[in-house]
């Protein structure tokens, strides 16, 4: 069953086409990497898709609704209640310390609830560093905050831009396989990056080339 | 923790930018504030003196005229022992024109053993009078005996106890209300009183130059002309047929008065109105210079599913915080300084300055803080909308 589903998207700047007539779908529990060049509309893409942009032509169907066309407003709502958002500069409130950055998310979602971001942090292998400032942590420790933030609230989709772009092997393969937990209960993932392993830890790779697909490709090895 | 403490969490984090625009706040508050309050009290200090001088026309002796600043005389309340025949008063009364007069007879006590306090006593005709009765009658209802003064607001004698003047004890009837002017430093007794009391004087060997019996003196005759008679008249007839007298127009002294009033109230208007201009524009451009530093953060909170009516809530509620405390503070300051140096301020304006009421004061404090919030929130309502509306696509492409 399809969760998101993209038709004829494009997205222009005056005369450059980001974007340029994109179709994908995606399925509900689906894990899929977005490849590509630098320039080729992938942040783009995740922007539409995460609801912080619209296209300027086609439409975005998300869980059977077109997306495409609502408010900003209404927009925030579906972000808040269907999405979890990763990125590669982390974005973390740099004022507020581990916990609370879960908090905030819990807060704008529904309500605060300390234990249960003590335990979203537990899950990342960060409990004891709950307390810590943005500041005070590594990029790894960041990206993992950030992976506890955006699962904290059980979205159906998680949005990952070149979530390890900025991280060592080993904080990498934390990240791997935080993502694949999250598979495994079923979350669907959708992960730009330029590091083929990262992608090969996707069940299918979409590739896109100035603003278009180019190919897609199944992961035969793929492992649950 | 409690993400609606959020703004508070801000302005702690950033110390030295929160001083400032809290101290911006409090020279707009302690401007506008110390301002509006010795306006109010000049003011208050002028009606009142407008009410006592409900006379068109006073009448001191001549020689008294040419000696003193009259204006001193009679707006501040300052007397002098000056005297004049009483039967001057039966005479003005025939004026054509002429409603109302009564005498008021001054003298004053010395700092000496025969009297406790060094004061100036007013006498005056309790039936008579029109210029201190109405202000008597508002503290003090029933009539005043023999033998009893009322003190001025500024006098310590307790109510109830007695001033010696002249060996003769005489007993505080009561408290007057505060005047603004010197009218609060003495004290009030009727006429025949005074007489008792002038007497005393002589009888212990002081002389006082009387040019006759305490019992046929006057010191000033204050005039009512009637509705359509004119004043200046009125005073150009006594000036030219009661010899010895000196009849002054009081509604000149007033205008006086308020001219310099209309001047200290221009200067501080405009004041008021340069400070609330600066303070704006500092705090417009404080806030938009944080406007760029914040753009990130404020993105983040709204991919994290703030809207932006959250996001510019969270400014509004900063900046109201700030105004608050600072508006606070500059309310708290004013009051520190006016309060206490009101003497001096009224001496350096030279107009009479007399305290509002603690209601008004109140609702002045409570309409600075109103004016200071605004003033916060409008200067700040770019940058709130600016930030609540964020482009959070940027934040993909934030480098
Ligand atoms: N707001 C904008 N205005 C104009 N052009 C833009 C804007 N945002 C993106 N672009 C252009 O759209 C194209 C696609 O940008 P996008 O950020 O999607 O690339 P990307 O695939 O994410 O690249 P990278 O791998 O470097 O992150 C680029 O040429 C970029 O310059
Ligand atoms: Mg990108």
């Amino acid at each position: 069953m399809s969760l998101l589903e993209l038709k004829d998207i494009s997205k222009i700047y005056g005369e450059l086409k980001a974007l340029d007539n994109v179709s994908i779908h995606v399925d509900k529990g689906e894990w899929v990497a977005i490849m590509g060049p630098s320039g080729s509309g992938k942040s783009t893409m995740m922007n539409i898709i995460g609801c912080m942009d619209k296209p300027s032509k086609g439409q975005v169907f998300l869980d059977g609704v077109d997306i495409s066309k609502e408010s900003s407003r209404k927009l925030t709502e579906i972000r808040r209640d269907k999405i979890g958002l990763i990125f590669q500069q982390f974005h973390m409130v740099n004022y507020l310390t581990a916990v609370e950055n879960i908090m905030v998310s819990q807060y704008y979602h529904s309500l605060p609830d300390e234990e249960e971001a003590l335990e979203a942090l537990g899950r990342v292998g960060l409990r004891d560093r709950a307390k810590h400032l943005p500041s005070q942590l590594s990029g790894g420790e960041q990206q993992r905050v950030c992976v506890a933030r955006a699962l904290i609230n059980h979205p159906e989709l998680i949005l990952a831009d070149e979530p390890t772009g900025n991280l060592d092997e080993a904080n990498e393969n934390i990240v791997l396989d935080l993502f694949r937990q999250l598979h495994r209960e079923g979350t669907t993932l959708i992960v730009v990056t330029h590091d083929p392993e990262v992608a090969e830890a996707a069940q299918r790779t979409i590739v896109l080339e100035h603003g278009r697909v180019a190919r897609e490709i199944i992961n035969e090895n793929f492992q649950e | 923790m409690d993400f609606r403490k959020l703004p508070i969490r801000n302005l702690v984090r950033r110390p030295g930018r929160t001083a400032t625009l809290v101290l911006l706040v409090l020279l707009l508050s302690f401007t506008m504030f110390g301002g509006a309050l010795t306006l109010l009290s000049i003011r208050g200090g002028t009606k009142s003196l407008e009410g006592r001088l409900g006379a068109d026309v006073i009448v001191v002796p001549s020689e008294m005229a040419s000696k003193v600043n009259l204006d001193n005389v009679l707006l501040m309340g300052t007397t002098g022992s000056y005297y004049m025949k009483a039967d001057i008063l039966d005479q003005i009364r025939a004026v054509e024109g002429v409603e109302k007069a009564s005498a008021q007879l001054f003298m004053a006590s010395l700092r000496a053993s025969c009297c406790s306090v060094a004061v100036q006593v007013i006498g005056f005709d309790p039936e008579e009078d029109f210029t201190v009765q109405p202000w008597i009658t508002r503290s003090f209802k029933r009539g005043l005996g023999d033998m009893e003064v009322l003190v001025g607001s500024r006098v310590s004698t307790e109510v109830g106890g007695n001033i010696r003047i002249y060996e003769k004890d005489c007993r505080v009837a009561g408290r007057l209300e505060s005047t603004g002017t010197q009218m609060d430093t003495a004290v009030y007794a009727t006429i025949d009183t005074v007489r008792t009391l002038i007497k005393a004087a002589e009888d212990l060997g002081h002389d006082l130059k009387l040019p006759g019996d305490p019992s046929e003196l006057v010191s000033a005759v204050y005039v009512k002309v009637s509705d359509g008679a004119s004043a200046d008249n009125a005073a150009g007839y006594i000036n030219g047929h009661i010899r010895r007298t000196e009849a002054i127009r009081t509604k000149n002294m007033l205008t006086d008065v308020s001219d310099s009033m209309a001047g200290v109230s221009f200067v501080m208007t405009i004041l008021i109105a340069a400070v609330w201009l600066l303070v704006f524009f500092l705090i417009l451009i404080a806030f938009l210079m944080i406007l760029r530093e914040r753009k990130k953060e404020f993105a983040s909170l709204r991919v994290l599913g703030a809207s932006s009516g959250m996001l510019s809530s969270m400014v509004f509620r900063e900046t109201a915080i700030i105004s608050f405390t600072g508006g606070l503070a500059g309310i708290a300051l004013a009051c520190l300084i006016v309060f206490p140096f009101s003497a001096l301020i009224e001496k350096m304006l030279d107009l009479p300055f007399l305290r509002p009421a603690a209601g008004t004061i109140a609702g002045l404090a409570v309409g600075t803080l109103v004016m200071c919030m605004i003033t916060g929130i409008i200067a700040s309502a770019w940058s709130a909308y600016k930030l609540g509306h964020v482009d959070v696509s940027m934040i993909l492409r934030e480098e």
